[in-house]
């Protein structure tokens, strides 16, 4: 009885976001992986179960194994982008600069744009027109004479998808440079003394001292960019709109669940679920034990 | 303590009226859902500003007059060119809430509704309200569905139509008549480039692409073929079609390389502004045209796409009457309306486009739909798979992803087999 005092309360309190939760998400989850083993190619009901065909066909298909390796292509670059904007920033702010305030709003501001409204204006900068007809970055690179520049940024056939992740890596770089700093700054002091003292130049000092502690912030905003690219879905509808070129895996979903082939779609979505999965879990389970240890 | 709690209760009770304001809005279009006997009838359709919500609101000064009894309550969904009207609708059809109708393009994109029962048949109506006589039996038949029509098309519009820029071919040397046939198209091509204009034929993004390849299967393969390709009675992976898909490839060795960023407006843009000689498109362009202030026969010139001559390659919107609509009588009053002379009058003079009808006054319509009308009358018609009327959505988005590969990859081989999947 004095136990059910004792964590009632707070059951009471979670409950509704428990059952919230366990409805809007888990439910739904499994009735997507449900729908995702059946027939439903059609906007009549599913008739029968087929196993694992969905996922088959989805393997065999070149549309999808397209979007698969644009996606890929994107989140490397993303990730490698972002964090090397992010370090580099974090480090030079860290390293005292006078307004730091002001450029670590300006750095970050653009995360508070969303991807729609800064795809429109990609759209427009990532012009691929060239020459006389050039527009957007383009043209700048043609007003200041660096022509050889200029590139069909997202339209190329092959690495496009590397230029659909610019407007990305501009917008959360500010992100990843916060995360770093606190990092940066969360490093005690004595540390750094004590390495001087010891006689260690400032290069190994970071080598050696500083970045090892930064690992498990690396990791974090591996983690947090990784599977916003994995999801990637509003930006690529604002800058190319659904088209093959550009196409990754939540497009292709939201392409097929138009089309009312529900099946592959649901089939699309679990995919990509069990790929953010693979990166997020490992993730969340290893904090998990961090935090068991302290 | 105390104030911590009234913060929370504060807070719950504005989750809740933003929850309520939330349904409001999400619902407002459905209001006629609960509204039996009450004589709404809730229309659904994308067409929010333009031409086309001047044409809705043209249909609908001619209902409130036909239809007192009834009142029009407007479910239209914006954005996307259709594709977020279309997700509401499939989730109301799902859940059993139809609007009382929906707009969608007559012919093969219906049949995925049919399929699923979703749609209640027409024909009887059709004989009541005398549309058999006074809609073309071509394109009648063309909408049949094992018997039973399903929809009653508002308007009618052309797809295989070349939009030219008669200065550019002056210049060059070429007369501004249609070439005959796509052999000729090329030559003439190869003549734009010698003279100096690096990509004549302008073309957008995969569904632009689309549209050139149909006219080009059409004018290879002859209409009854080409109809053929999308009731299975012409084989996709015929000699025929791959030479066909090459003169298509052949085509796309002319057009612009920044394609993937444009969307059609821009392709006509090029055109009109010189940088390029044509663009194959809709009919539509005709009104873009003439919103942007050009002159037929001084600016632009139209003709149908080279070696499809005499034959129409349609499409239409039309309206429906769904399964467990709320207001079935008011439903039928719209539908009455939208296949009447002056329904099909009011929407198509300010929508830009001509009506399904047979018994139009041509006087009533610009230079560009007269001739289409004309046309219309006297030409074979053909389906049109980038605008619905050939095949289901499903098809549709097929080849539009088959095409776009082939934008960068010009690989025929693997566009004939993608397109013979799609046909699946």
């Amino acid at each position: 009885m004095r136990k059910i005092k004792s964590w009632g309360p707070g059951l009471l309190l979670v409950a509704p976001s428990i059952v919230i939760i366990g409805i809007f998400v888990y439910v739904l989850i499994a009735a997507t992986a449900n729908e995702s083993l059946t027939d439903r190619h059609s906007a009549a009901p599913a008739e029968n179960y087929v196993g694992l065909e969905n996922y088959v066909n989805l393997l065999d298909d070149d549309r999808f194994i397209h979007s698969l390796r644009n996606l890929a292509i994107m989140t490397v670059v993303f990730v490698a982008g972002t964090l090397f904007f992010g370090v580099l920033w974090a480090f030079l702010l860290e390293k005292g600069v006078k307004g730091e305030g002001f450029f670590r709003s300006t750095f970050l501001f653009p995360m508070a744009v969303s991807f729609v409204a800064s795809g429109v204006v990609w759209r427009w900068l990532l012009n691929s027109a060239q020459g006389e007809n050039a527009g957007g970055l383009n043209a700048l690179f043609g007003m200041v004479g660096l022509d050889f520049l200029q590139n069909p940024w997202w339209s190329h056939p092959d690495w496009g998808m590397a230029a659909m992740a610019i407007p990305a890596i501009w917008q959360l770089s500010g992100y990843v440079m916060a995360l770093f700093l606190a990092g940066f700054r969360g490093i005690p002091h004595e540390l750094r003394e004590a390495g001087r003292v010891d006689g260690a130049s400032e290069a190994q000092l970071y080598r050696h001292v500083i970045f090892p502690q930064l690992s498990p912030v690396a990791l974090t905003a591996l983690i947090i960019i990784g599977h916003m690219s994995m999801k990637m879905f509003d930006l690529i509808m604002a800058v190319s709109g659904a088209q093959f070129l550009t196409e990754v895996p939540a497009v292709y979903m939201w392409q097929s669940l138009l089309t009312n082939d529900y099946a592959k779609a649901a089939a699309i979505a679990i995919v990509l679920l069990v790929v953010v999965a693979v990166l997020v879990v490992p993730y969340l389970v290893q904090n998990a034990r961090a935090e068991r240890q302290r | 303590m105390r104030r911590t709690s009234a913060f929370a209760g504060l807070a719950i009770a504005g989750l809740l009226l933003a929850a309520c304001g939330d349904d409001g809005d999400g619902t407002e279009g459905t209001g006629a859902g609960t509204g039996e006997g009450s004589g709404e009838v809730e229309v659904f359709t994308w067409w929010t500003e333009g031409g086309e919500k001047a044409g809705l609101d043209g249909l609908v000064a001619t209902f409130e007059e036909e239809c007192a009894d009834f009142e029009f309550v407007n479910g239209a969904v914006a954005g996307g060119a259709g594709a977020n009207a279309k997700q509401v609708l499939a989730s109301r059809l799902q859940t059993n809430d139809p609007p009382d109708t929906f707009q969608a393009h007559a012919g093969g994109e219906l049949l995925d509704y049919i399929n699923a029962g979703q749609l209640e048949g027409l024909s009887e109506r059709y004989e009541q309200w005398g549309l058999t006589d006074s809609i073309s039996a071509e394109l009648l038949e063309a909408i049949t569905v094992d018997g039973e029509i399903y929809s009653v098309p508002a308007n009618v519009h052309r797809a295989n139509v070349v939009w030219a820029n008669p200065t550019v071919l002056e210049e060059a040397g070429l007369s501004t008549e249609a070439p005959a046939s796509v052999d000729d198209w090329l030559a003439d091509l190869e003549t734009l480039r010698e003279s100096g204009i690096q990509a004549p034929l302008a073309v957008a993004v995969d569904w632009t692409q689309t549209m050139l390849l149909e006219a080009v299967l059409l004018a290879e393969l002859g209409t009854d073929a080409f109809n053929g390709l999308w009731d299975g009675s012409t084989d996709w992976g015929s000699a025929e079609v791959t030479a066909a898909l090459e003169k298509y490839g052949q085509l796309l060795e002319y057009a612009n390389d920044d394609r993937a960023s444009l969307d059609w407006p821009d392709a006509v843009n090029k055109v009109t502004a010189g940088e390029a000689a044509y663009h194959l498109m809709g009919d539509w362009t005709a009104g873009k045209m003439d919103a942007d202030g050009l002159t037929p026969d001084e600016d632009y010139v139209w003709w149908p796409a080279p070696g499809t001559d005499g034959v129409f390659q349609w499409l239409a919107d039309s309206f429906v009457l769904p399964v467990g609509a709320p207001n079935p009588a008011g439903t039928e009053c719209w539908l009455e309306v939208v296949g009447s002379y002056d329904g099909q009058k009011e929407f198509n003079t300010k929508k830009g486009s001509i009506p399904a009808r047979t018994d139009t006054d041509p006087a009533d319509y610009g230079p560009y739909l007269q001739s289409a009308l004309e046309d219309w009358g006297s030409s074979e018609l053909a389906f049109s798979l980038a605008h619905g009327s050939a095949a289901p959505i499903g098809w549709i988005d097929a080849t539009n992803s088959a095409v776009g590969q082939f934008s960068s990859s010009g690989d025929v081989a693997q566009l004939q087999q993608q397109l013979e999947a799609a046909a699946g």
